[in-house]
């Protein structure tokens, strides 16, 4: 079952500039979709339209069957449930103002009457569960009381992949989650994704011009190039069949 | 923690907030103990003892009335520094939700109030003050009100700035896609990165009103004779000038010191939450 359907969607920041151009693909239950493309290609551009922040001009987008309408308050809060981001760059993700605990709470306040399947028992405190989010993504729970400042790149993208997945979403949309981060870092925040997806039954829809993070994670792959889907392709068949020369492009930039 | 900020804020860099503190802490105290150190009442009048100087009985001296200037002085620092500092709370309280709910909300909303906000910028402060206190009769009320309507649209314009580009940061983004409110986004993440700017806007201001009310007051359109307000007083002086020159120094020396302490104060806030800032980013 498809969890996602994206229907020519287009999109115009200005007059000589189309960010999007009639992109049309879908998500299935489960999977991990990868989509790359050099920078500038519109990627976060759909990524932002997924999430809700921007708008579109033409096109659908059906989630889990209906259709998402951005003006209307329950179902965007409902879609906004179920559809979470982690952003690029994992410091300015966080309000450095504010203690990890308190940051990694806000989603599940404001769904005050959701509870997750990660909280066994009543009555916990707020750092309680703020230590227990902490725990999913491996990371020590004194952390709670700490700043952003306070925390190295891998850890603060770390709390936002906890916070998204606070919700416990049926689609997680990560825009370059890794490309703030170092080598050995962005390994680590990979593996973790894998093994979220796998306990928790998510699906992703997984964003970066690295094809090499993009073939760690996802087993179907969409190429974008200047706001069109140039080619689109399962993991198995990269190297099987013969490819767009964009495409080639790319696999070669990261001598794959 | 604590005392990392308190060192900062101690550091050498920092005179500028440490002497307005003092300064501060000198006003604050003249104005609250100074009365009844000197029971006197700004208003008696006692024409038997006209332009004294000063004396165990009057400290520093008596007015052309024989009214005791120190007793004068210390009515008026309340009177001047309350209505300059509730005239900028007003303001404020009007402004920075204007310019929050502008910033934020933008399109329609924002246009229409950015409209009000340039028209009556375009008109210089201190003329359409002017105007209001000759349209609604010159007394301190009328002057107030004159400031907060002239005052309320600097903050407003200054905090809509602000938001613009604090709405930008990914973390306002991933308020908005956990659902939060539009007013719990603000509160929790703009509003607080919004109030040190207030805070250092606000300290320069209430010197800027004092001296503005003061101003007014001297020209005959602020507070008017018998009360006790510095430029009043300075206006009332002017005539025994050549008599005693003491009777406009006193009242200016007030002024100056506490603009002075406003602005001392408002400096010094700004290089304190600038170096707490530049911690902040590194
Ligand atoms: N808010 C905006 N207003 C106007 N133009 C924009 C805006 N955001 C992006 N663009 C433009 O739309 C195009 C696509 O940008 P987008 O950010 O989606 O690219 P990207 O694939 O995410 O690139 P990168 O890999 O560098 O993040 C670019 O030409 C960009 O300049
Ligand atoms: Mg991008």
């Amino acid at each position: 079952m498809s969890i996602l359907v994206v229907d020519n969607l287009s999109k115009q920041y200005s007059k000589n500039l189309q960010a999007l151009k009639q992109l049309s693909f879908s998500l299935e239950q489960g999977e991990s979709l990868g989509v790359v493309g050099e920078s500038g290609s519109g990627k976060s551009t759909l990524a932002r339209i997924l999430i809700g922040l921007e708008s579109y001009q033409e096109g659908a987008i059906t989630f889990q069957e209906s259709p998402i309408a951005p003006k209307k308050r329950a179902p965007l809060r409902a879609y906004r449930k179920n559809v979470q981001m982690i952003f690029q760059d994992a410091a300015s993700a966080l309000n450095p103002k504010l203690p990890i605990w308190k940051s990694l709470l806000e989603p599940l306040k404001n769904y005050s009457e959701f509870t997750p399947s990660f909280i066994e028992v009543d009555g916990l405190s707020d750092k309680d569960i703020a230590e227990k989010l902490l725990g999913l993504v491996g990371l020590d729970s004194n952390l709670a009381d700490r700043y952003p400042g306070e925390l190295s790149g891998g850890q603060k993208q770390r709390v936002n992949i906890a916070r998204a997945i606070s919700l416990e979403p049926s689609l997680l949309i990560c825009d370059e989650p890794t490309a703030s981060l170092d080598v050995t870092v962005q390994v680590q925040i990979l593996t973790l994704l894998k093994e979220l997806q796998q306990q928790l039954n998510i699906t992703i829809l997984f964003i970066s011009h690295d094809i090499r993070a993009v073939t760690f994670l996802c087993e179907r792959i969409i190429v974008l190039k200047e706001g069109s889907m140039v080619d689109q392709f399962e993991l198995d068949d990269l190297y099987k069949s013969r490819r767009n020369s964009y495409t080639k492009a790319l696999l070669d930039a990261a001598s794959l | 923690m604590k005392t990392a900020v308190i060192r900062t804020s101690l550091s050498l860099g920092n005179v500028n907030l440490v002497l307005g503190l003092l300064l501060a802490v000198f006003i604050t105290s003249v104005t609250l103990i100074g009365g009844s150190l000197v029971p006197h009442d700004p208003f008696q009048v006692d024409m038997g003892n006209r332009l004294q100087n000063s004396s165990s009985i009057h400290w520093l001296g008596t007015d052309q009335l024989g009214r005791d200037i120190l007793a004068r002085l210390v009515y008026g620092a309340k009177l001047t520094i309350g209505l300059g500092t509730v005239a900028i709370v007003v303001a404020i309280l009007i402004g920075v939700p204007v310019g929050l709910i502008s910033g934020y909300i933008g399109g329609k909303v924002d246009a229409i109030l950015m409209r009000i906000v340039d028209g009556i910028l375009s008109f210089p402060d201190f003329i359409l003050a002017i105007a209001i206190a000759g349209i609604l009769g010159p007394n301190l009320t009328n002057l107030l009100i004159a400031i907060v309507l002239v005052r309320w649209i600097v903050y407003a314009r200054v905090v809509r700035g602000l938001v613009l580009t604090e709405k930008q940061k990914e973390y306002v983004l991933v308020s908005q896609t956990a659902n939060s409110s539009s007013l719990k986004t603000i509160r929790m993440h703009i509003l607080p990165q919004v109030i040190p700017d207030i805070i250092v806007m606000a300290a320069i201001d209430v010197g800027k009103v004092i001296l503005l009310v003061s101003s007014f007051s001297y020209i005959g359109l602020g507070a008017q004779p018998p009360i006790p307000e510095w430029g009043a007083m300075l206006n009332d002086g002017r005539s025994y000038f050549q008599v005693k020159p003491l009777l406009m120094v006193y009242p200016g020396i007030a002024i100056m010191l506490t603009v002075l302490c406003f602005n001392l104060l408002g400096d010094g806030l700004k290089s304190h939450y600038d170096i707490r800032r530049g911690r902040g980013r590194i």
